[in-house]
């Protein structure tokens, strides 16, 4: 119902508040793009959009500059940590909702929901201290001494095995974003009718039957929203990456060896970009950073669009 | 209620109309330690306020280009681009004040090598461009006669950050070798051609410390507070030289002082001085009228007295901070220029 329907003095002011603030959310949303364009501009202009998509240089020194090593870090790392997190979220989403006993329920999902409240920084100093000379030890220079010996063909595509690197930020960012996309899927599998289970364990469907084919595929759309927020988050992930990932925009990249993503190269030369160019390249990488965002939650909202029209048709 | 407000309005108004100037700065975070030092006894001295904020030092100049502080603080000079940029924009020359003297320490994480390392440059530029990757390198041998050197891989580690630590290692490297100015060339972010970056002094100690092998360069003060070892580099007298506040100051004795003050420490010629030392500068405009940001000659005769302090009876909390004291050649030319500023053509400082 229309606003100026309503008669009471009250009701008005009330419209107009809520309709001021939703507005105000939406133009400090357009207002964020417009001076993300502007500041980047001159960048984008002296490369050429396409240009400063694709270029694989980024020297200040020389003034020139390519997003194609950031961005390929930021894709590489979060599809990575993307593929790393979703069976364990999905496991314990389904665990808590499906297995376990009504006592644990609570405690399990509060520990999960516990891992999203961690600051990002504690991610970092963790990574440094816990997961990066474990990760050393255990996985690469067993890994590096076994392929120098049997496969010298695979060393060029691991890299050096120092334990900063690319394979310790996808580890922690995969454990970072686990909690969102697992708290999704377990609202989503909590939401499936108990009639819907009890239909199938009436035609004699064994537990796993019923969850494959009824509780999953009902909740299905709600999983995959929740894969969207974590994909989103592991995009503008900055500082757990910047201190892990070691931070080199030399391609191409290897497995164990440093690699770098938009957000930390932008974390990471901001404050000291005195040039006018470099402080516009940086600002155009955030230009792209937002574009790409935008870009996964269009394909989002038209993927589960088609999920929820897939629904009525079953 | 409303007497508190009354009250509180009262007080801010009677601060506003007696108190001492206050002043603005902007700019590096490398000295923030010091200038947060030299700001407290200041006030305590003179009732005259210092808010610094320690935002970078591009930031620093940016904001002293915007007119909205009142000096700006870098740890490189202006660039003779900037400099011409400045006297075009604003008709006034921009004065450098060096305040005190950092240094890069070359820090390393060798199992089993006690005594510190030797470096010359080229070495050290071979090392960080990727073209000795490991340590019983002959080449490293050579210059460390008797030292057991592990057949280790070598992990450069490096700031990711912009820095103007970055800014004066890189500057000496491409000093040093004809390869590397070529190849990389100078500035606060470069582009590395190997190795792993760090984020701040931190960061780049933290993963020295953790990867046996590694080499990188950090703050000598960091490197002091924290115990580090590091290296002794051959200066271009042929000595080899320990960076220590006393080899650092050393550096900083140039017979030939320039007198706008923007000069590289880097490969000093002074034979006890160590090769890879810079000043850090605050920087202020030489006619401060020209600078919005002052309200009055009031604040501008407090910034120029404050200057003064700085560089003299400030000078005696440096080295307690383990920053290198301004050796007398700088002072008497920073003298010089703080005699100069003025405030719509009258002079500041008697």
């Amino acid at each position: 119902m229309p606003g100026w329907l309503y008669q009471r003095l009250g009701d008005r002011l009330f419209a107009a508040l809520v309709v001021g603030l939703a507005l105000g959310v939406v133009l400090a949303a357009l207002a964020i793009v417009w001076v993300l364009y502007q500041g980047g501009r001159e960048a984008l202009h002296t490369f050429g959009f396409l240009g400063f998509l694709t270029g694989s240089r980024w020297d200040a020194v020389r003034g020139e500059f390519g997003a194609w090593p950031p961005l390929l870090g930021t894709l590489v790392t979060s599809a990575a940590a993307l593929f790393l997190a979703f069976f364990p979220a999905l496991s314990a989403a389904l665990f808590v909702v499906e297995f376990a006993p009504r006592a644990l329920k609570g405690a399990v999902a509060y520990l999960i929901d516990l891992l999203a409240a961690l600051p990002s920084v504690v991610y970092g100093l963790w990574g440094i201290f816990v997961l990066v000379p474990l990760v050393r030890e255990r996985v690469e220079l067993p890994l590096f001494t076994w392929a120098a010996a049997h496969a010298p063909g695979l060393l060029p595509f691991l890299g050096p095995p120092t334990g900063i690197g690319m394979l310790s930020a996808i580890l922690v960012l995969a454990l970072m974003i686990v909690p969102y996309a697992s708290a999704l899927a377990r609202d989503a599998l909590a939401l499936v009718p108990q009639s819907q289970r009890e239909a199938m364990y009436a035609l004699g469907a064994t537990r796993w039957e019923v969850i494959r084919r009824v509780v999953i595929p009902y909740a299905r759309a709600g999983i995959f929203s929740g894969v969207v927020l974590a994909l989103a988050r592991a995009l503008g992930e900055t500082m757990a990456v910047t201190m892990l990932i070691g931070n080199s925009v030399n391609l191409p990249y290897t497995l164990f060896g440093p690699a770098a993503t938009m957000a930390s190269l932008i974390a990471n030369e901001f404050t000291e970009a005195e040039d006018d160019l470099h402080l516009s390249a940086l600002i155009a990488v955030g230009f792209v950073l937002l574009l790409i965002a935008l870009a996964t939650n269009l394909v989002a909202a038209w993927v589960l669009r088609r999920m929820s029209l897939g629904e009525g048709r079953k | 209620m409303h007497r508190t407000a009354l009250f509180l309005w009262i007080l801010v108004l009677g601060f506003a109309l007696a108190a001492p100037p206050t002043l603005t700065g902007a700019g590096a975070t490398f000295p923030y330690p010091l200038y947060a030092k030299y700001f407290s006894v200041y006030q305590k001295q003179t009732g005259v306020r210092v808010n610094y904020q320690s935002i970078g030092s591009g930031g620093g100049v940016r904001q002293l280009f915007a007119q909205t502080v009142h000096f700006g603080a870098s740890d490189a000079p202006l660039s003779d681009a900037k400099v011409a940029e400045f006297k075009k924009r604003f008709k006034t020359e921009v004065v450098h004040v060096p305040t005190a003297l950092g240094a890069v320490a070359v820090v390393y994480n060798l199992p089993g090598v006690t005594e510190p390392l030797k470096f010359s440059g080229e070495l050290l530029a071979k090392l960080f461009l990727g073209e000795i990757r490991t340590w019983n390198d002959p080449q490293i041998a050579e210059l460390n006669p008797g030292v057991r050197l592990p057949p280790l891989p070598v992990t450069v580690v490096h700031r990711s950050d912009g820095s103007g630590t970055t800014f004066v290692f890189t500057e000496y490297l491409a000093k040093v070798s004809p390869a590397w100015r070529e190849r990389v060339g100078f500035g606060k972010s470069v582009s590395w051609p190997t190795g792993l970056g760090g984020k701040g002094n931190e960061g780049v100690a933290g993963m020295v410390r953790q990867t046996p092998g590694a080499i990188g360069y950090v703050e000598l003060v960091y490197a002091l507070q924290n115990k580090i070892p590091f290296a002794a580099l051959k200066n271009r007298a042929g000595r080899f030289v320990l960076p220590s506040l006393a080899s650092v100051k050393a550096a900083a004795a140039l017979s030939d002082f320039p007198p706008d003050a923007r000069v590289s420490l880097t490969d000093t010629p002074a034979p006890e001085g160590y090769p890879i030392a810079s000043f850090t500068w605050i920087l202020v405009y030489q006619d401060m009228a020209k600078n919005h940001a002052f309200k009055s000659k009031a604040q501008a005769k407090a910034l120029a007295e404050l200057l003064w302090w700085i560089v003299h009876d400030g000078q005696a909390y440096n080295e307690p901070l383990h920053y290198a004291r301004l050796p007398e050649v700088a002072v008497r030319v920073t003298e010089k220029n703080l005699r100069a500023l003025t405030f719509r053509g009258e002079p500041l400082l008697r």
